[in-house]
């Protein structure tokens, strides 16, 4: 997989690139944006399918006096909390992401040429 | 209420539809995918251009194939069967199908697009000793796509009972292999790129005809949703106001609350980990399109998942839960059933038609995906370790097409009547505990290595099936009403279930995150910090990552 099998056991151009503060930057900026998104989302979302399987009453609540249950509230803020973090992961990443990853990625393609 | 509503609905059990007019709609979708097949095939030439679609494809265009290849037959026969008899619980299923994207978003698409070549062994083999780990990955490719495949076949079987009025087992038989030979001829002919368009295909008409369906039963109740909900309680009768509540399948016992925890967490990590989602993000030319396809799936699947509440409580509104119970298909014929009732016999045919092409393109995707690990990952570079020219690779990538199509024909005759969507959520469970685990930890964890890589793979893998073999799915479950068999054993006699969940991933999950760190600890293979350094940098930048093919 690797063309830059010739240059080991001595440091490869990959491993310099890692090494330095540019790309360390950008790998904190993904995992600070990334991990904690992901933490959210899976807590909400256990912490409504625990509510669906413990909490039954407070789940059948009727909103008024329509049939909408609470249940079904929260089942379309799951829906609604899906949709917003796709976009605010989009938008984060072609405003904050994109623009250093493809700095890097033009410095290392041209240093392999 | 129905009589109000002056709709002509069925008797339960009764034939509903013209099986001629079914078959002639389908054939159209048939001809017209057939023609689209032939023209994108012209320039297959490459195994890029056969196994990754020459990775052309825009970010909206695999978006929409990702939405066709996830909306299967399980989520739109099998959900809206879900809602009408079980109400709310039904509905829980589409959110774990939903919420489950985000993993695949955040943490796995674009990196997966990064590093890898056609398959996901290719990223674990990126630093892992390459031979044991495509073994590894391949064998849980196979498996995972066995089980959805079987779900899938399985539906069709339900499907031809109700649409062509064919309920002598082997006449179901034969449309099942006709199903599967056209599916076989599509890849074939097709590989990724016609496999695709039939897909894109099959996702507009799909989710056009559930948004017109929807449309038209909300239209029924003044767009008010509350008075849908009233009526499919109203028209449940007796308990009907459960529709609205959860737990009216799970809540039983502290068992079933369990079973469903377990399904849970199967739902929402399996998506990242299922073989065909991943193939997908190759057909794009870069990480950024593998991105912009995510988003655009996310929309798509998430529309669609909302259309299904309306289909759902429409078809138990208007159709009814007592002729849905009573239908061929029980609960898969919920949506076809509802078109009947609103549309007649054109409408059912329309959908029937959609039905049948969501389970062909969905067949075809899983089947080009196996083809590939088999092709990819098992011929070439285990058992001819890379020593291979690319069309003997092809050659063997399309033999298997044939055998894959051949074992799902077999196994949807077998698999006949089985529940679909609970089948599907079998084929996430392993795809969380096998292939997961893996993929995160060679993405994000510098110590992880093969020996990490093989305990988790094989012990996610073995895990999940043993406890499937040895649970109620497959022996031992009794109907308490009516003292029938609700395993895949049909025999009450036969009895040897001993796990007490029907679905295995609160178990076989963690475990397998567990087994990964374990032997990562007991090896004592040397670290390759050049291999990692070169997949961290490459997974975030996208420097050197497989090109698109130009014709």
């Amino acid at each position: 997989m690797s063309d830059l099998q010739a240059e080991e056991p001595a440091e490869t151009a990959y491993q310099r690139v890692e090494r330095s503060e540019e790309f360390q930057g950008l790998k904190r900026t993904f995992r600070n944006f990334v991990f904690p998104w992901v933490a959210i989302f899976l807590v909400w979302y256990f912490a409504y399918v625990l509510l669906a399987n413990y909490a039954h009453d407070f789940m059948s609540t009727r909103i008024g006096d329509s049939s909408i249950t609470v249940a079904l509230v929260l089942g379309l803020g799951q829906f609604a909390s899906t949709f917003a973090i796709t976009m605010l992961y989009a938008s984060w990443a072609n405003k904050k992401f994109d623009p250093h990853a493809d700095a890097l990625r033009e410095e290392i393609e041209g240093e392999n040429r | 209420m129905n009589r109000t509503l002056l709709l002509e609905v069925p008797e339960p059990g009764q034939q509903v539809g013209s099986p001629i007019l079914n078959i002639a709609i389908f054939g159209v979708f048939v001809a017209i995918t057939m023609v689209v097949v032939f023209w994108a095939s012209r320039n297959n030439k490459s195994a890029a251009d056969y196994y990754a679609a020459g990775r052309n494809f825009t970010g909206p265009q695999n978006g929409v194939a990702i939405a066709g290849d996830y909306l299967s037959a399980a989520s739109f026969l099998g959900i809206a069967g879900a809602i009408a008899l079980n109400g709310y619980d039904g509905f829980l299923y589409s959110i774990g199908f939903l919420v489950a994207w985000l993993v695949a978003l955040l943490l796995v698409a674009e990196l997966l697009r990064n590093t890898g070549k056609f398959t996901m062994a290719d990223v674990l083999s990126f630093r892992l000793k390459e031979r044991p780990v495509r073994l590894a990955a391949a064998f849980a490719t196979l498996a995972v796509v066995f089980f959805y495949l079987l779900a899938q076949m399985a539906g069709a079987g339900g499907l031809v009972a109700l649409l062509l009025g064919v309920t002598d087992p082997t006449q179901q038989g034969i449309v099942i292999a006709v199903v599967g030979a056209l599916m076989i001829l599509y890849v074939l002919v097709g590989g990724m790129k016609g496999t695709t368009w039939v897909q894109i295909i099959k996702a507009v008409l799909l989710i056009v005809g559930a948004a017109v369906i929807s449309f038209w039963v909300l239209a029924k109740f003044g767009f008010n949703f509350s008075s849908l909900l009233d009526a499919a309680v109203a028209r449940a009768g007796e308990g009907g106001q459960a529709l609205l509540e959860p737990g009216k399948q799970y809540g039983k016992s502290d068992l079933s609350r369990l079973d469903f925890i377990s399904l849970a967490i199967a739902l929402v990590l399996g998506t990242a980990g299922l073989p065909h989602v991943l193939t997908r993000f190759y057909t794009v030319p870069d990480g950024r399109e593998a991105r912009r396809s995510v988003v655009w799936a996310i929309w798509l699947i998430g529309i669609f998942y909302l259309l299904t509440l309306a289909l759902g409580y429409g078809a138990g509104a208007l159709v009814g839960p007592d002729v849905i119970a009573a239908a061929p298909g029980k609960g898969n014929s919920a949506a076809p059933l509802l078109a009947y009732v609103l549309g007649g016999e054109i409408l059912l045919g329309v959908i029937s038609a959609v039905a049948f092409a969501t389970i062909l393109a969905v067949v075809a995707g899983l089947t080009i995906t196996a083809a590939t690990s088999f092709a990819h990952d098992i011929y070439a570079n285990v058992i001819r370790k890379g020593q291979v020219n690319p069309d003997g690779e092809l050659k063997v990538a399309r033999i298997t097409v044939v055998v894959i199509g051949l074992v799902a024909i077999v196994g949807g005759i077998f698999a006949n009547g089985q529940n679909i969507a609970f089948l599907v959520a079998l084929a996430f469970c392993v795809a969380a505990s096998a292939n997961l685990p893996t993929i995160i930890y060679s993405l994000f964890w510098k110590r992880f290595n093969t020996s990490g890589a093989l305990w988790s793979i094989y012990g996610g893998l073995t895990s999940t099936i043993v406890l499937i073999i040895f649970s109620p799915v497959v022996s031992g479950k009794v109907d308490p009403v009516t003292g029938t068999s609700l395993s895949m054993i049909k025999d009450t006699a036969v009895d040897f279930h001993w796990f007490p969940l029907d679905n295995p991933g609160i178990i076989t999950i963690p475990l397998a995150f567990v087994l990964g760190i374990v032997g990562t600890f007991l090896s004592k293979e040397p670290p390759h910090p050049e291999k990692f350094a070169e997949m961290e940098v490459r997974s975030l930048t996208g420097a050197g990552s497989e090109k698109a093919v130009t014709h």
